[in-house]
C-alpha cells in the first residue's frame, strides 16, 4: 500500500533524511520511532507529498506521489505534527470542509462528519469555534479530519500528543482497530505505544533506518533480552554464584544483592545458547535445594534498545 | 425618485447580471475543489472583523474624501465625476493588499498549508479559489459605493455609461493589486510583511504609469544606464495608462488583455512561490 524507496531530503548542506526505504501493507500498523530531529516528520511530509523529495520514490496504492499526485493524495489521511486547524471555523464546519475537499460526495457529507465526530469523541465541542478549543480537542479535531474520508492509508505524526492517559488509550485502540483494514504509519516518542498498537516498528536516527522489525523482534535485540533475574534463599556456603557462572547457557552473572541467606542475581544469556537459561537456572537451584522466591526471564525492552542504538547528539 | 430608478436600471441590474454569471461559472464550470475553497475563504472574511473594517475604511475614505477634495459636488457635471475615479486606485493601493494579505500568509502561520497541500487538490484550485474570494470582497466594496452614484444622479444628469466604465476599470486595477498581493503573501508567514511589501509594489505599479513619472523615468536613461531596463519594465507594467483608457469609457481590447495577462501571470507566480516555500 505504501512503498518508500531510498527516500532522501537535503536542506541545503544538511541531510535530514538519508535513504529511507520501507513498505507498509494493508493490515499493518507501522510505528515510527526516533529521537527528536531524526527525520521522522520530514519523512512523513515527503510520504504525504507536502515536501518534494530530493531523491527517491513514494508510491501510495500504486500511484506515485509526484507523478500521480492527486490520485495518491486522495488515498491518504494525514495528521500533521502540529495539528493545524483553521481558527475561524467551528469543529463541524472544519470537518465538513475537509470532507468536501477530500471528495466525499454531498449526499454522504452529514454521515461522514457525524461518524468522525463520534469516533474521536468530539460531540461536546461540535459547534464550538476551533479558536476556543483545548489542546486535546484541537488534536482530536485534526485527527478526525484525517479519517473523515475513510482513507486506505493513514499517516499520523504523533497522534497521541497532548492527550490525557484515557484519551491516549482510546486513540491507540482506535489505531489498532483501524489498522486491520488500512495501512497506517504513526510516529511517537512513547515506546509503550508501539507495543500497544503496532504490528511493526522502525527506528530512525539521523535520517537512516537503524532497526526494523516487529515489536517482539526489536525487544529481543536489546542487550537485556533473555536475561534471568533470580531471587533465592537458603544457600549458606553453596557457592551459587560460581555455579551459575559455569552454566553453558550463561555469559555472566551479576549479583545485585547478597546476604548470608539469600541472593538476587541477574544472569545474562550466552550468545546463541541463551534459550534454555531459565530452565537451567531453575534446575540448578533445585539440585542445590534453594528456595526460589522469584525467577523471571526478561523479554527485553524497547527503550533499552532505543537508548543503545540511537545517539543523542546536540551538535547537529 | 428618477435617480433611484436610474440607479436600479443602469447599475443594479448589470451588477446582478455580472454576479449571476460569476455564480454560474463557479457552480457549473469550475471544479468542486475551487468552489469549496472559495466558500471557506469568503466565509472567513465575514466571520472575522476584517471585511467589515475594510468596508468601513474604504467607503469612509472614498466617499468623504472624494466629496470634499475632488470637487464632484461643486461641478455637478458628469465629466467631473472622473476625478473620483482618479483617486480610487490610490486607496486601492492600500485596500487591495489589506484584503489579500492573509490569503497565503495566514495559511503558513497556522500551519494549515500542510493540510491544504496534502489534500487531493491541485495548487491552482486553491490559488484560484482564494483569489476569487478576495476578489468578491473587493467587488462588494465597489458595489457598496453606490451612494455616491445615486447622489450624482440625484444632483445632475451624468453619463452613467462612463461611470460604469470607471467602476469596471477600477475593479480591474483592484484585481491587479490583489494578484500582486497573492504572490507576496505566498512568500511570507507574516501578514504585516505581506501588507507592507504588497503596498510598496502596488504603489510602484501605479506610479510607474503616472504620466509625469513616466517622462521622468524615460529622461533618466542617460545617467541611469544600468537601471534603465528596470525602469523601462516598471514603466511598461504601469497600470495607470490602461486604467485611464478604460475609465474614459474606451473599451480597448489591448487594455483588457493587459489586465488579464498580468493577473494570470501573478497567479502563476503564486504557484511558483508556494513550491519554493515548500522545497
Amino acid at each position: 500500500m505504501i512503498e518508500v524507496e531510498n527516500l532522501q531530503k537535503h536542506f541545503g548542506a544538511k541531510v535530514a533524511v538519508d535513504g529511507v526505504s520501507f513498505t507498509v501493507n494493508k493490515g499493518e500498523v507501522l510505528g515510527f520511532l526516533g529521537p527528536n530531529g531524526a527525520g521522522k516528520s520530514t519523512t512523513m511530509r515527503m510520504v504525504t507529498g507536502f515536501l518534494p523529495a530530493t531523491e527517491g520514490r513514494v508510491t501510495i496504492g500504486g500511484a506515485d506521489i509526484e507523478d500521480n499526485e492527486l490520485e495518491a493524495k486522495s488515498k491518504i489521511g494525514y495528521l500533521p505534527e502540529a495539528a493545524p486547524l483553521y481558527s475561524d471555523m467551528t469543529v463541524e464546519g472544519f470537518l465538513r470542509f475537509s470532507a468536501e475537499m477530500r471528495g466525499v460526495p454531498a449526499s454522504e457529507l452529514d454521515d461522514a462528519v457525524d461518524k468522525a465526530i463520534e469516533t474521536t469523541f468530539l460531540e461536546p465541542v461540535r459547534h464550538q469555534s476551533v479558536d476556543t478549543l483545548s489542546k486535546g480537542y484541537r488534536h482530536r479535531t485534526c485527527f478526525a479530519q484525517s479519517i473523515i474520508h475513510d482513507p486506505e492509508v493513514l499517516i499520523l505524526d504523533e497522534p497521541t500528543d497532548g492527550l490525557d492517559p484515557n484519551q491516549k488509550h482510546e486513540v491507540r485502540q482506535l489505531i489498532r482497530r483501524m489498522g486491520e483494514e488500512k495501512a497506517i504509519i504513526f510516529s511517537t516518542h512513547i515506546l509503550e505505544e508501539v507495543e500497544a498498537a503496532c504490528t511493526r516498528a522502525i527506528i530512525i536516527d539521523r535520517g537512516k533506518v537503524i532497526a526494523d522489525g516487529t515489536p517482539d523482534e526489536l525487544k529481543a535485540r536489546s542487550s537485556n533480552a533473555g536475561s534471568v533475574l533470580l531471587r533465592a534463599s537458603g544457600l549458606a556456603g553453596s557457592g551459587i554464584e560460581a555455579e551459575l557462572e559455569k552454566l553453558p547457557e550463561a555469559r555472566s552473572v551479576s549479583v545485585e544483592e547478597s546476604t548470608d541467606d539469600g541472593i538476587v542475581a541477574r544472569i545474562l544469556p550466552a550468545k546463541g545458547k541463551g534459550k534454555g537459561l531459565g530452565k537451567a537456572v531453575s534446575d540448578l537451584c533445585q539440585t542445590k535445594k534453594l528456595t526460589i522466591s522469584e525467577l523471571r526471564v526478561e523479554e527485553g525492552r524497547l527503550d533499552e534498545l532505543f537508548r543503545e542504538i540511537t545517539k543523542t547528539d546536540d551538535q547537529d | 425618485m428618477d435617480a433611484l430608478i436610474t440607479l436600479l436600471l443602469e447599475f443594479a441590474i448589470p451588477t446582478l447580471v455580472v454576479a449571476g454569471i460569476f455564480v454560474a461559472i463557479l457552480k457549473f464550470v469550475l471544479p468542486r475543489e475551487v468552489r469549496t475553497i472559495f466558500k471557506r475563504e469568503l466565509k472567513s472574511y465575514f466571520t472575522s472583523p476584517i471585511a467589515y473594517v475594510l468596508f468601513i475604511v474604504f467607503l469612509g475614505i472614498s466617499n468623504t474624501l472624494s466629496f470634499f477634495f475632488t470637487g464632484v459636488l461643486e461641478g455637478g457635471e458628469a465629466d467631473l465625476f472622473l476625478p473620483y475615479f482618479q483617486y480610487l486606485p490610490w486607496y486601492l493601493v492600500l485596500i487591495a493588499p489589506a484584503v489579500g494579505m492573509r490569503l497565503w500568509s495566514e495559511e503558513q502561520r497556522l500551519g494549515t498549508m500542510e493540510l491544504l497541500l496534502t489534500m487531493p487538490v491541485a495548487p491552482w484550485h486553491a490559488i484560484l479559489g482564494k483569489y476569487l474570494a478576495a476578489a468578491v470582497v473587493l467587488f462588494a466594496m465597489l458595489v457598496l459605493s453606490f451612494p455616491i452614484v445615486w447622489t450624482i444622479n440625484y444632483l445632475g444628469d451624468p453619463d452613467n455609461g462612463v461611470i460604469m466604465a470607471g467602476f469596471v476599470a477600477t475593479f480591474l486595477v483592484a484585481l491587479c493589486f490583489l494578484a500582486v498581493t497573492s504572490v507576496v503573501s505566498a512568500l511570507t508567514r507574516s501578514q504585516l510583511v505581506a501588507l507592507l511589501v504588497s503596498v510598496t509594489l502596488c504603489l510602484v505599479l501605479w506610479l510607474g504609469g503616472l504620466p509625469n513619472i513616466s517622462d521622468l523615468l524615460m529622461n533618466m536613461k542617460g545617467g541611469w544606464l544600468v537601471f534603465w531596463p528596470f525602469l523601462k519594465l516598471i514603466n511598461g507594467l504601469g497600470v495607470m495608462p490602461h486604467f485611464t483608457e478604460l475609465a474614459k469609457g474606451v473599451l480597448g481590447l489591448r487594455d483588457i488583455i493587459f489586465f488579464l495577462t498580468f493577473i494570470i501571470f501573478c497567479l502563476f507566480a503564486t504557484s511558483v512561490a508556494i513550491r519554493l516555500r515548500r522545497a
